[in-house]
């Protein structure tokens, strides 16, 4: 449980759904706008490229998130560094996670596969060898299945 | 939008990164409510240093631990692995809103592209 994964169908061939993805005014469309404005949103699509999107939530927070793009493979496969450089915990904006997203031509258009993976706790990027996601993999069952165990005695 | 700041959730995690207090946890998953004495012997550390990781265990309210007679008796306590799991979920939510928009966005942009006849 250390990674978020989604799969979309998108009803667009992958050099579009990959333009979206790489783009400035890509980037810009569909971070927003119905839960806020994007502020800005700047993405330079090379390895080692820099990624840059500030928006504002409906709440009146702002939020900004940068990152670095660690491979770029035209209209199939985007990775980067994750980082939320505006909002949330001081503490927390040193982590670094990672978005993969992977673009598949199917009949219908694109099949797009969404990773974000290494969400950790700067506690847990410290530690080494086995990551947590065992014991929350585990704990999670535990907890779909004997809710009434819970209960301290 | 995703929650950092949870104080509940930061001992959770500071909890877990050990990898020791992992075992301990697993092993209550398998045999909840045994003593501490049993739950320290496959451990090479010392019954205090076993002790250590349950306060901590304790802090972060993974586990509870009660006496009985001369017995202390450790057991899980899995609530607040409920926040670190709402956590991700919320990472989950967050994603898919805007994987909605990405898509209503490039299906657009598919349309004007075949109006143009590409």
């Amino acid at each position: 449980m250390t990674s978020v994964t989604l799969v979309r169908r998108i009803g667009a061939r992958p050099e579009i759904v990959f333009a979206a993805l790489s783009t400035p005014e890509g980037v810009a469309h569909w971070w927003g706008p119905d839960e806020g404005p994007v502020l800005f949103a700047d993405i330079d699509a090379r390895v080692g490229g820099r990624f840059r999107v500030r928006f504002r939530m409906l709440d009146g927070t702002e939020h900004e998130a940068r990152g670095e793009c660690l491979e770029v493979v035209d209209s199939k496969r985007l990775v980067m560094t994750w980082q939320w450089a505006v909002g949330g915990e001081p503490d927390e904006r040193e982590q670094v996670s990672r978005v993969a997203i992977d673009l598949r031509p199917i009949d219908s258009g694109t099949e797009l596969t969404f990773t974000h993976e290494q969400l950790q706790t700067e506690n847990s990027r410290n530690s080494h060898k086995r990551g947590w996601s065992g014991s929350l993999d585990k704990l999670e069952r535990y907890l779909s299945v004997e809710p009434e165990v819970v209960a301290a005695p | 939008m995703v929650k950092f700041n949870d104080p509940q959730l930061n001992r959770t995690f500071a909890a877990l990164v050990d990898q020791t207090r992992r075992a301990i946890l697993d092993r209550l998953e398998r045999e909840d409510g045994i003593s501490v004495s049993e739950l320290a012997k496959p451990f090479a550390i010392t019954l205090p240093g076993v002790m250590k990781h349950l306060d901590v265990l304790e802090d972060a309210g993974l586990i509870t631990r009660w006496k009985q007679g001369r017995t202390v008796t450790v057991r899980l306590r899995p609530d607040p692995m409920r926040s670190p799991l709402d956590w991700l979920r919320r990472y989950e939510r967050f994603w898919s809103s805007r994987l909605d928009r990405l898509t209503a966005y490039a299906e657009s942009e598919e349309s004007k592209a075949r109006r143009k006849g590409r």
